[in-house]
């Protein structure tokens, strides 16, 4: 939630993590997610583990700690449902600092800020390597349908394109003397929006036209296929695998 | 032209006549003829139908009466394919030509449709480049080019489907005089025929020895570009003006 | 209300990828239908406006404001199949590029906020316009309902898909009339913007609005200069009007039992999440819940198990009822195609 996406999260940079190919990376971080999601909530330590497996992927991506921090912010409507549970779960009561608290909401406060977390964190390291481009490649890759990998790309593609519209909209507004203060400018702004799906709309067409033009029938032909090495997949599956063995031992240990 | 069996036109428009899903007519039998090597300006003003005859060279619209043919092949639906290789659009705007994520794919793309593939496409795809300068550009996303360096790109994608006949819709709009004179530079290089719809009336003079305007639906004049730009009478009949301090008979344009 | 990772446990998580990537396939093949190659340049496009317009702040008061989610406005703009392709791309590189919401969540998030919004706002927006007369104005009423529901009825579905596969045993009764009334004071402000924006729409180009497209003029023809009328555009024949009117009045039937639903739970705690944190935060005790003038709340008091039944059993015929209208919807629109098909090709062959 929350408004703006407008930050990009990839820095550009040469390391072994940004070197490795999407689709690798891609996998890694969703199965090593997987892992993080399935490990017993009560086995503490085992989040710890994690939390220094991605510490070690970032040190190795050169990400400074700091920017990693900040992008946790996205979490925050979900940390205010957490921190409700303490108070709101029923089961066996505790007291800290003179406030009732129930161990099942604690338990589960813990569970979704962890697993949030470092869930967030394996994705904006994701994002921070690798660039847009080699991402929808990747996804290209992992047999994302062809149709849904051409949609994602013209909304990247275009995505830019259609805020500036959007920022030149507001600017031309503001430069008439209107100012959106309460729900009576709803109409004016909602204007906006219409004008700005219209736009869009007929800007789709015409890249249609552009696209027939020069002989598209319906398929995108394929230019760039991404590959891997046994080596690349190798280096990629160290996380997962690691996080594998860490979420085995929280169920046995 | 002086062969025994001169090469066919790059274009042959004849009686053609279109009107628009809505009823709106646009074209009222258009007749050009652009021989191959040809450079010509198509002029007109706004709602003459210019946009509407560029849609019909290459099939995107069909024709509701009359013919176009491309290097002598008939635009019908099963020369589709090699009609859109043939000829090369450039759309006013280069945001909607430029549809791939990178300068190289978005060249690659129209070869890479018609089928070209590995260090073939490669080098199609930098010469393309090459021609229209931008060959250090080609791992840009085109969001991040400057307006001038887009319609190159432009240019490019088209140039690298190696067109017969290119057209070109409004190439000089929102170009600042430096990005104007490289454009024009660029086009004067190519060995291409050139179809040039613009509002840009030096720059008609500049590039294309002859010119057509396009009127109410209807070509309503055909001659060398100064002449019919000096045709006060005539081109106060279209809408057509010249910048304010513009005289065309100051120019001195190379006769072709 | 992006779902973060570890909120939702991993095979109900996985269930409902699975789900989601069904209702994505569906999307793929109707959009197909409809848009043909120009699938992908239209549909990336709107999503790249969905993704635009959510950044577009509307004020409510005193510094606050709120953004659109879209999934409604999707609907009734492109139709179901498309809307869902665009929220859920969106969704997709929501995740992938900007962390925001879990990857393993991505099933969850995109059942609920694409699925399960645009199939609802799509049933009731189409289900009043063949009721309501068919005005412009009218049109935006029923754009104004349907996203007015889509909303709640989302957080009906997380709480259901909550109930099943959450990570923490809250107290589902709460969960519910803690989202729906959160979110049925989102669906009012989503639901202004929406009918607002369609109606900017509908003034300008209403051929572009894809739920109101009974709405164009007549075409004419220009033969020598005279106007004709052109052959009358693709209307629904009167057999098939006929064999689908029943499809319609149950889909909406059920859709309106929907927001009686929604309604029911809204009156029933107008306060909301901060309410309750505000009751709940510091020393009162779980149980006796604020909102004592609650419909439900003698589920709450009594004990949790009850609570819990009665708070599923609410979720379960919440979402069936969503369920419900979705399938008809699908039933509806496909049989709809059909009879159809052959009667759009009539004005070219003139």
């Amino acid at each position: 939630m929350g408004a703006g996406h407008a930050h990009k999260l990839y820095r550009h940079g040469h390391s072994p993590v940004h070197a490795l190919p999407p689709h690798c990376k891609l996998a890694a971080v969703l199965c090593f997610v997987v892992a993080v999601v399935s490990t017993p909530r009560e086995a503490v330590w085992a989040f710890a583990l994690y939390a220094v497996l991605l510490a070690g992927v970032a040190a190795v991506a050169r990400i400074r700690p700091g920017f990693l921090l900040k992008r946790l912010v996205i979490e925050v409507p979900f940390v205010a449902f957490a921190l409700l549970m303490p108070f709101v779960v029923p089961g066996e009561q505790t007291e800290l600092f003179g406030v009732h608290l129930s161990v099942p909401g604690l338990w589960g406060a813990w569970n979704v800020l962890a697993k949030g977390t470092l869930g967030v964190a394996a994705s904006v390291i994701l994002a921070s390597t690798t660039e847009l481009r080699s991402l929808l490649l990747g996804l290209q890759r992992l047999r994302l349908p062809p149709l849904l990998v051409q949609i994602a790309s013209f909304m990247i593609r275009y995505g830019d394109v259609i805020t500036d519209e959007l920022r030149r909209m507001s600017i031309a507004r503001r430069s008439r003397g209107f100012e959106a203060r309460g729900v009576r400018h709803w109409g004016a702004l909602a204007k906006t929006a219409g004008a700005l799906f219209i736009r869009s709309y007929e800007r789709g067409e015409r890249v249609h036209l552009a696209m027939v033009s020069r002989g598209y029938t319906g398929t995108m032909p394929v230019i760039d296929e991404v590959t891997a090495s046994r080596t690349q997949w190798a280096h990629a599956a160290a996380l997962p695998v690691l996080a594998l063995v860490v979420c085995l031992l929280g169920w046995t240990v | 032209m002086s062969l025994p069996t001169a090469p066919a036109p790059s274009l042959e428009v004849s009686g053609l006549a279109y009107a628009y899903p809505d009823g709106h007519q646009a074209l009222f039998g258009v007749d050009l003829t652009v021989d191959r090597g040809e450079r010509v300006a198509l002029l007109g003003p706004n709602g003459a139908g210019k946009t509407t005859l560029v849609l019909h060279l290459n099939g995107i619209l069909d024709a509701g009466a009359g013919t176009v043919r491309v290097a002598g092949l008939p635009v019908e639906k099963r020369h589709l394919a090699e009609i859109r290789r043939r000829v090369g659009i450039v759309f006013q705007d280069p945001d909607d030509q430029l549809f791939m994520p990178t300068v190289r794919e978005d060249v690659a793309f129209g070869p890479a449709a018609a089928g070209l593939r590995g260090p073939e496409l490669e080098d199609r795809v930098m010469t393309a480049l090459k021609q229209v300068g931008m060959e250090e550009f080609a791992a840009r996303p085109p969001h991040h080019l400057s307006f001038g360096q887009r319609r190159r790109v432009a240019v490019a994608t088209v140039l690298a489907m190696e067109p017969e006949i290119l057209v070109l819709d409004e190439p000089s709009s929102n170009l600042d005089p430096a990005s104007r004179r490289e454009l024009a530079d660029i086009l004067r290089s190519l060995d291409v025929t050139v179809l040039m719809v613009t509002h840009d009336l030096p720059y008609a003079l500049e590039l294309c020895p002859r010119a057509v305007i396009l009127s109410d639906g209807v070509i309503t004049a055909d001659d060398r570009t100064q002449d019919l730009l000096c045709d006060d009478a005539l081109m106060r009949r279209h809408r057509l003006e010249l910048p304010f301090g513009f005289d065309p008979r100051s120019v001195s344009v190379p006769r072709p | 209300m992006h779902v973060p990772d570890g909120f939702i446990n991993a095979p109900v998580s996985a269930v409902a990828g699975v789900v989601a990537a069904g209702a994505v396939a569906v999307g793929l093949r109707g959009a197909r239908r409809e848009l043909d190659e120009k699938t992908a340049p239209l549909a990336g496009l709107v999503a790249a406006f969905i993704f635009a317009v959510q950044m577009l702040n509307f004020p409510v008061a005193a510094g606050t404001s709120g953004h659109l989610l879209g999934g409604a406005l999707a609907a009734i703009l492109v139709g179901p199949y498309t809307g869902l392709l665009c929220i859920a791309v969106v969704l997709l590189m929501q995740g992938i590029l900007f962390a925001d919401g879990g990857l393993t969540a991505l099933g969850v998030n995109i059942t609920v906020m694409g699925v399960v919004t645009t199939v609802v706002a799509y049933a009731l927006f189409r289900g009043l316009t063949r009721v309501l007369p068919r005005t412009r104005r009218s049109t935006t009423a029923a754009a104004f309902v349907a996203a007015l529901v889509s909303v709640p009825a989302a957080a009906v579905a997380f709480t259901l898909i909550y109930a099943i596969g959450g990570t923490t045993d809250v107290p589902i009764g709460k969960v519910l009339t803690a989202m729906v009334g959160v979110h049925v004071l989102i669906g009012i402000g989503e639901a202004a913007i929406t009918a607002l924006t369609v109606g900017a729409v509908i003034a300008v180009r209403p051929d572009l609005v894809h739920g109101a497209r009974g709405l164009a003029a007549p075409l004419k023809l220009r033969v020598d200069g005279e106007l004709v009328d052109a052959p009358a555009a693709a209307e629904p024949a009167p057999a098939a009007a006929r064999s689908t009117r029943k499809v319609w009045g149950a889909g909406l039937a059920a859709a309106l039992v929907l927001a009686g639903f929604v309604s029911f739970y809204a009156s029933a705690s107008p306060d909301g999440l901060e309410k309750v944190a505000a009751d709940k935060g510091i020393d009162e005790k779980v149980q006796e819940h604020g909102a004592a003038d609650s419909p439900l709340a003698d589920y709450g008091v009594k004990d949790i198990s009850d609570a819990r039944v009665s708070g599923g059993l609410a979720g379960v015929i919440g979402v069936g009822v969503t369920v419900a209208v979705g399938s008809g919807v699908f039933w509806a629109v496909r049989r709809r195609r059909t009879p159809e098909a052959p009667e759009t090709r009539t004005p070219e062959s003139v």
